[in-house]
């Protein structure tokens, strides 16, 4: 530690931290621009200019940057002194030379880093009267719209866009006056975190077009703490409401998983929730495909019913909440409820959860991903599964320069000179996949095979790791040279998941894993499910399995299926499902949007999406962290848990008579042990902030109340009391930053209306909330058996080729999630469906890339990609896309050449 | 009076000196002498000892930037750089042309006896691009240097390697500041770095590297033959050796000379400059390039150019090429050409050098045509101060840029003044006389 | 690369040129003596403008390519650069110093004289395709300014009565 003196103030510091960093961890106000906590300083924007004292006797000082300014202890510094408040003020003046006097109708307005920059400063008379420079945007694709006027070259956009996130499609053009940031011409921007871009510039260049699409001003955004439902990696985020419609997500900062940043998939895949699509009033069948309302009670006393005199099965869902699925559970019977998870999926997911029951590996928060010297990928395509934790990977690999910079005493902030220095020297990265993927250029070394090839190779490494550990005849030049960088580092890190549907690999990453704990390394071990409450759902110890709940509807032995936020057709071949459906049982379905499943249903129920509704996800950390409603749902739109609720009480039975969510969460914790710290994820519902005061979901310049709803009647309705959160539905209250993390629905700080202000809810710049960051993780660090080489000693069957071709499934970022790939910007992006084959087998079939294949097994035809990394005889196939939603078979398949396949350059031609 | 620089060109009568006429001269004794009998170290001493400062215009002592390199295992894997700057490009400035013109050997020997002093196994010379001239005349060099293993694989017999290239600029002032030279020669935008690292430990591709401007190398090769005493007492001030001084301007005989530093301005342009030409008053001048602070010769004639007495005056030596503003060019209008050279060769990295420099100019601009307020002077010279302020901006580029204009405010006010007064410049019906 | 799904860039692909073997030949000398590739970036460029003339966007797809660099990265070093041309150019560059030592012996009365005997503005190409004006920083010969420099060639002392003579030889 040192200490400073910040006009005059004595306040503690980091040795070695800049004086940006320090002075903003106090909560002083000092402007920038160029600096970004996650990025580092580059000086260039010259906003932060300071006074520095030689010493105590010095009192003239001389300006200095803050942000490349290393602390000292006992350094005197100036944020107040004239010189370098005027000076901040002409760095302002010069931005504002070219800057347009478009805040009326620019869509940063009201939350603008320059904006509030220009305030702080005090520049309020424009003296320069030449002509402002003008340049044409670019078409950036779906997600980012493009803005140049505005741009006040801070070259954040390319820091973040290139450098931080790997992207090379956008970069600083020109030069001196006439700086351009864009692509060579127009395009979607490719990289994967692009919507990052939106919150990293600090006024209107780049920004949200879905949004802007629907535009609303940002003060009068109603927001509430949120986790995201796109995978489960569990990132917190902001949804942001206006007039009933999901308007934007933006970053909730979680100190621990994703920091600053989202993948394109979380930020732009909760446009579902407007869906013409979304099921608003619940309904009963009156004939083929006609549903009629029935109204609440109706719909209520008829599950009622049926729970009353029948045989009742309930099949939950990974994508809905964890009270939901225990609500469900508490009502069918354990003996009754199925998880919703596919059989083959469910498996894997009991296996990590064994795994990391066992303990002996630490499972890694993101910001330990980031720290992570070593890193071997086992199978998982992390980028289109769990992007977020592509991002972090980026990261650790950067861990060498940094060390390299350490090593040559440049300040771990000095990111030009840290890069510079260690021209692209990377972190030992390893990546075995089924495919080359898109982080591959991070990667020391890249190895592709099926899975069970890829989980043989993770066998050998660890036994070459620890000779106790079971041997597979895998070893080669790869496995050596991963065992080596392994065993030299310090924070190894094993990233798997399900995404192969292969048991191996998270075998053989838990014995890699584990054999370096044996070792003394401090191993993580990172295993990805797929979806935002995966084991969360696994957790709740169902009594049937799908294929068993499956089956006791078509034996008949159960007469009623409670189908609960999913769409069976994803989970099980259709012919299954279909024999199920069709056996005559009642089918109930609570869903928030139409689907193949709710097709079927005798009564359908319309659940809340998880922005108009409070639960709790458990993340693949094993956190569970609790989201609340951003908005009140239209029509009769109801959790799923109150529907239950409802239909219990209906029954006339007195269980499942929660009195509100934490009455729910309680019940979760006593009920299920693996839950019993899920109360400790966010506070009750009585929690106050400050002088008492409820926590408001919208900020205290929201406007239009009476407004907004005068088309119905001028009279502002009260607003709706929340029971069951300690927010309100109001600008009333108090948003400190003070509670705890879980419970903030914005960040705002006086002078500071951008997400800038987050510095204000931090403990220190890029530390934890003030309040402490959110969630409860269910996994102990040290699980009672740690690591144990006698438990996975079969690695599976090498691959060999047969009659058919075998396919494995590859994921895709945008489409493979089933809620995400239904709002529409991410729509746009999504794939056809496609299959990877290898180019002797392409010649085989007589097919080429663009034709199309099919196969008894597929409900569809899929477009043929060719890629020598393929193994002969497999293919990867691509999963979970809206048209070809289901699991894929096990067994080989006759794959043919579908000749009335329309080629893509055909599909595009005809528009 | 002893020439190093010059002498062999002067001897050959103007034409190139090709590798026998340059070995003739004493050519490469300096470089045979470094490697053949002296140590690294021993060296850099010698050329501390010659009190030798860059030549570039910053005036670093040559001998201690050599000092900074890390050497034997200290220096890690991977080779270190020698880059000779030869991207002569500050207006006004044009001595390194000539050197390398006429005389190509002298550089590549100064080259090779830097490179072995900081362990370099591989040198640049960064030429600017529309130096076609120099490059012709320095590709012929390297070839005639290589064919007699003064280059290559173990020069004079010994076990110094040394690569030597030419890489030709692709044309930006700023590429003149070391590090941007740097990032230029990897193949980047030309943006400047910020220090530390400093190039002597992390420069080219990251690896130790030394910059040195094309005269400072020239100076080494005589200062190995003939030892730092004798290149010491070659200077009549504080500062050591010969130096390259120059004017441009309305003189009857513009033009190079290679003097003992320290001369006076007064016989720079009085006797080798031949006086002022067509009865034209000397108004002011630029001592050393644009980038340097305006003296005046009711006060500075008779200052010694060297790197204290300039400093000392509130200017700075530059690169010791003047440029001379006669009583027919506005001080308005030429600190608008100025101010537009600077703005154009902004890299645009920092805010006050990219916004602040067009707005100087498009405010003298508006002055120099009669639409400038005095108020248009206040904000020059206020802009001027926060944007001149070493430190202030990322760079020197920017502090380089408002040495002339806040010297220009300074000497010629009542100019700018009149301008405003009369809304019209005064020198109008006067631009073009010859 | 097949995996990339809905981010296959498609921007660059149907612009991509063959660049010549000599071309490549010279660009992959260059590549030799570098610690990696994209360092040659901007030799690369200029040997291309040496063949070319100019650097198409077809001609930055394709060094970008041999380069193993994205043609936005090249791009931002290409438009950082005073003489990598990004638009076509006359066969003679005429690049006028405008600096100021050459504006002190009166390269402004000179640079409208010049500009009068083409018949065009700084930036533009005369009809015929025989010469681009462009200005330019000081070229180093400022004790016989004003100067100028066609194509390869230094002029100085430029004076307006000898424009017809310089540009004369120049087809």
């Amino acid at each position: 530690m040192a200490t400073i003196f910040v006009d005059g103030e004595r306040y503690e510091a980091k040795a070695g931290q800049n004086v940006l960093e320090a002075v903003l961890s106090q909560h002083l106000d000092l402007p920038y621009f160029c600096w970004h906590p996650a990025m580092g300083s580059v000086g260039a924007c010259r906003q932060c200019a300071i006074v520095e004292y030689a010493d105590e006797n010095d009192d003239r000082g001389r300006l200095a940057m803050a942000c490349i300014t290393s602390v000292r202890d006992g350094m005197r510094i100036s944020i107040e002194a004239p010189y370098a408040a005027e000076f901040r003020t002409s760095v302002i003046e010069w931005l504002m030379e070219n800057h347009p006097h478009d805040c009326p109708v620019c869509e940063e307005g009201g939350e603008c880093h320059l904006q509030d920059m220009t305030v702080m400063t005090g520049h309020s008379q424009r003296r320069y009267r030449g002509t402002k420079r003008t340049w044409r945007n670019q078409d950036l694709g779906p997600f980012i719209g493009h803005e140049m006027n505005r741009c006040i070259t801070c070259y954040r956009c390319v820091r973040f866009y290139r450098d931080y996130a790997g992207g090379t499609d956008l970069d600083a053009m020109g030069s001196r006056g006439r700086m351009y940031f864009g692509r060579v011409g127009d395009g979607k921007l490719e990289n994967e975190f692009s919507g990052n871009l939106v919150e990293v510039c600090p006024t209107g260049v780049f920004t949200d077009r879905p949004f802007s699409s629907q535009y609303t001003r940002k003060w009068d955004l109603q927001s509430a703490p949120s986790v995201c439902p796109g995978c489960a990696v569990g990132c917190n985020i902001f949804p942001s409401e206006r007039y009933g419609d999901l308007k934007r997500v933006h970053n909730r900062y979680h100190g621990e998983i994703n920091g600053y940043f989202l993948c394109d998939r979380g930020r732009f895949g909760s446009h579902f929730v407007n869906d013409p699509a979304r099921i608003r009033n619940a309904g009963a069948r009156a004939g083929d495909d006609v549903f009629e309302a029935r109204g609440v009670d109706a719909a209520v006393d008829a599950l009622g019913k049926m729970l009353r005199d029948r045989k009742v099965i309930g099949i939950g869902s990974p994508r809905a909440s964890v009270e939901s699925n225990f609500a469900l559970r508490s009502l069918v019977g354990r003996d009754s409820f199925c998880n919703g998870l596919a059989d083959a999926e469910a498996d894997l997911i009991t296996l990590a959860l064994d795994i990391h029951g066992r303990g002996g590996a630490r499972i890694p928060t993101l910001s330990d991903v980031e720290t992570a010297d070593a890193v071997l990928v086992l199978g998982e395509d992390v980028l289109n599964t769990a992007p977020r934790v592509a991002l972090s990977m980026r990261q650790a690999a950067r861990g060498r320069a940094l060390e390299m910079g350490s090593e040559a005493a440049i300040p771990g902030w000095q990111d030009a000179g840290i890069r510079g220095h260690a021209q692209g020297r990377l972190s030992p990265v390893f990546l075995a996949t089924t495919l080359p993927t898109r982080i591959d250029d991070i990667a020391t070394a890249t190895f592709h095979a099926t899975p069970a090839d890829i989980a043989r190779t993770g066998y050998a490494v660890a036994h070459r790791l620890d000779g106790d550990f079971a041997e597979s005849d895998a070893a080669d030049e790869f496995v050596e040279r991963v065992a080596a960088a392994l065993g030299e580092a310090k924070r190894p890190l094993v990233v798997s998941g399900t995404g192969s549907a292969e048991p191996g690999v998270i075998e053989a990453a838990a014995n890699i894993a584990w054999a370096l704990r044996a070792r003394g390394a401090d191993p993580a071990l990172l295993i990805a499910p797929h979806e935002a409450n995966s084991f969360g759902a696994a957790m709740l110890d169902a009594g049937l399995s799908l294929d068993g709940a499956l089956e006791a509807v078509r034996s008949g032995e159960a007469d009623t299926l409670v189908v609960m936020e999913n769409d069976l057709y994803r989970r099980a071949e259709s012919a299954r499902v279909d024999a199920a459906l069709a056996a005559g049982a009642e089918v109930v379905v609570m869903d928030s949007m139409e689907n193949a499943t709710g097709q079927t249903a005798n009564l359908v129920l319309p659940a809340a999406a998880y922005a108009e509704c409070n639960g709790t996800f458990v993340n693949y950390e094993g956190r569970a962290q609790r989201f609340y409603a951003v908005f009140e749902p239209g029509g009769e739109i109801a959790p799923s848990w109150v529907w239950i609720q409802r239909a219990a009480q209906a029954a006339g039975r007195s269980d499942c008579a929660w009195s509100g969510i934490d009455d729910l969460v309680r019940a979760c914790a006593d009920g299920v042990p693996a839950l019993a710290a899920m109360t400790d994820a966010a506070p009750a519902a009585d929690y106050r902030a400050e002088a008492d005061t409820r926590i408001p979901r919208q900020p205290h310049r929201y406007s239009g109340r009476t407004a907004m709803r005068a088309d119905v009647n001028v009279h502002e309705p009260k607003p709706t009391v929340d029971d069951e959160t300690p927010f309100s539905y109001s600008m009333e209250g108090q948003n400190t930053g003070r509670q705890p993390g879980s419970t903030v629905p914005y960040v705002w700080s006086p002078g500071w209306n951008s997400n800038q202000s987050v510095f204000k809810f931090q403990q220190e710049i890029n530390g934890s909330l003030s309040g402490g960051d959110p969630g409860a993780r269910l996994i102990g660090p040290d699980g009672p058996n740690g690591a144990d080489s006698a438990c996975f000693r079969n690695p599976p069957a090498a691959f060999a080729g047969g009659d058919g071709i075998r396919l494995f499934p590859v994921h895709a970022i945008f489409g493979s999630d089933e809620l995400s790939a239904r709002s529409w910007p991410v729509a746009s992006c999504s794939p056809p469906p496609y299959v990877v084959l290898h180019p002797e087998d392409a010649r085989e079939l007589g097919v080429e890339a663009g034709d199309g294949v099919k196969c008894d097994a597929l409900s569809a035809s899929a477009a043929v990609r060719i890629d020598a990394a393929v193994t002969r005889g497999a293919a990867a196939c691509v999963v979970g896309l809206p048209g070809l939603p289901e699991p894929l078979p096990s067994e080989p398949v006759a794959l043919s050449r579908d000749p009335d396949f329309p080629r893509e350059a055909e599909i595009i031609a005809k528009g | 009076m002893d020439k190093p620089l010059t002498e062999r060109i002067g001897q050959n009568g103007g034409q190139v000196v090709d590798i026998d006429a340059y070995e003739a001269g004493g050519g490469y004794a300096g470089a045979r002498k470094a490697l053949t009998t002296m140590t690294p170290e021993e060296v850099i001493e010698l050329v501390k000892d010659a009190n030798l400062r860059g030549r570039g215009g910053a005036g670093f002592p040559t001998g201690v930037k050599w000092g900074f390199v890390p050497q034997g295992d200290a220096a890690g894997t991977g080779p270190k750089y020698l880059v000779c700057n030869a991207d002569e490009m500050e207006p006004g400035t044009f001595k390194d042309r000539y050197l390398m013109t006429f005389d190509p050997h002298l550089l590549i020997d100064g080259v090779v006896i830097a490179a072995y002093a900081i362990g370099a196994e591989r040198a640049y010379i960064f030429l600017r691009g529309e130096y076609f001239e120099p490059f012709r005349a320095l590709e012929r060099a390297i070839a005639e240097a290589a064919g007699r293993k003064y280059l290559g694989d173990g020069i004079f017999g010994g076990e110094f390697n040394l690569d030597l290239r030419l890489h030709r600029s692709a044309g930006r002032y700023i590429c003149g500041e070391e590090t941007a030279l740097l990032n230029a020669l990897e193949g980047k935008r030309a943006q400047p770095r910020l220090k530390p690292p400093f190039p002597p430990a992390s420069g080219a591709w990251g690896r130790p590297t030394v910059v040195n401007n094309v005269e400072t190398l020239c100076c080494v090769p005589a200062i190995l033959r003939n030892g730092a005493d004798w290149f010491r007492a070659l200077g009549l001030t504080d500062d050591a050796g010969t130096k390259i001084y120059g004017v441009s301007g309305r003189v009857n005989n513009p033009g190079l000379w290679e003097l003992p530093m320290g001369t006076t301005i007064r016989e720079i342009i009085e006797t080798h400059a031949g006086g002022m030409r067509n009865g034209h008053k000397l108004r002011g001048l630029l001592p050393g390039g644009a980038s340097t602070d305006f003296l005046v010769p009711e006060e500075h004639l008779d200052l010694p150019m060297d790197y204290g007495s300039i400093a000392a005056a509130g200017s700075r030596m530059g690169t010791g090429t003047m440029i001379l503003m006669d009583d027919s060019i506005c001080p308005v209008d030429m600190s608008r050409n100025l101010q537009h050279f600077f703005a154009q060769e902004s890299c645009g990295f920092c805010t006050p050098c990219r916004e602040g420099l067009p707005w100087l100019e498009e405010l003298l601009t508006d002055i120099e045509e009669g639409r400038g307020t005095l108020e248009d002077i206040d904000i020059l010279e206020k802009n001027g101060a926060f944007i001149g302020a070493p430190g202030n901006t990322f760079c020197l580029h920017a502090a380089g840029a408002i040495e002339p204009l806040q010297s220009a405010l300074k000497y010629f006010r009542d100019d700018f003044e009149a301008h405003v007064r009369e809304g019209r410049c005064p020198y109008r019906e006067r631009k073009g006389d010859g | 690369m097949t995996t990339a799904g809905a981010n296959e860039a498609v921007s660059g692909a149907d612009l991509i040129e063959t660049l010549s073997e000599s071309e490549v030949a010279k660009i992959e000398a260059e590549c030799a003596h570098l610690p990696d590739r994209q360092s040659a970036a901007i030799d690369a460029l200029m040997i291309v403008q040496e063949h070319r003339g100019w650097v198409s966007d077809a001609s930055l797809f394709a060094i970008a390519r041999l380069l193993g660099m994205s043609a936005e990265a090249l791009d931002a070093v290409a438009t950082f650069y005073n003489r990598i041309y990004r638009q076509p150019v006359g066969r003679h560059v005429v690049m006028l110093c405008d600096s100021v030592s050459c504006y002190v012996m009166g390269a402004d009365r000179l640079a409208e004289q010049v500009k009068a005997h083409f018949g065009i503005d700084f930036g533009e190409t005369t009809p015929d395709g025989r010469f681009t004006l462009l200005p330019i920083v000081c070229l180093g010969a400022c004790d016989h300014a004003p100067t100028m420099l066609v194509g390869e060639e230094l002029v100085t002392d430029v004076e307006a009565d000898r424009l017809d003579d310089i540009f004369a030889r120049f087809e």
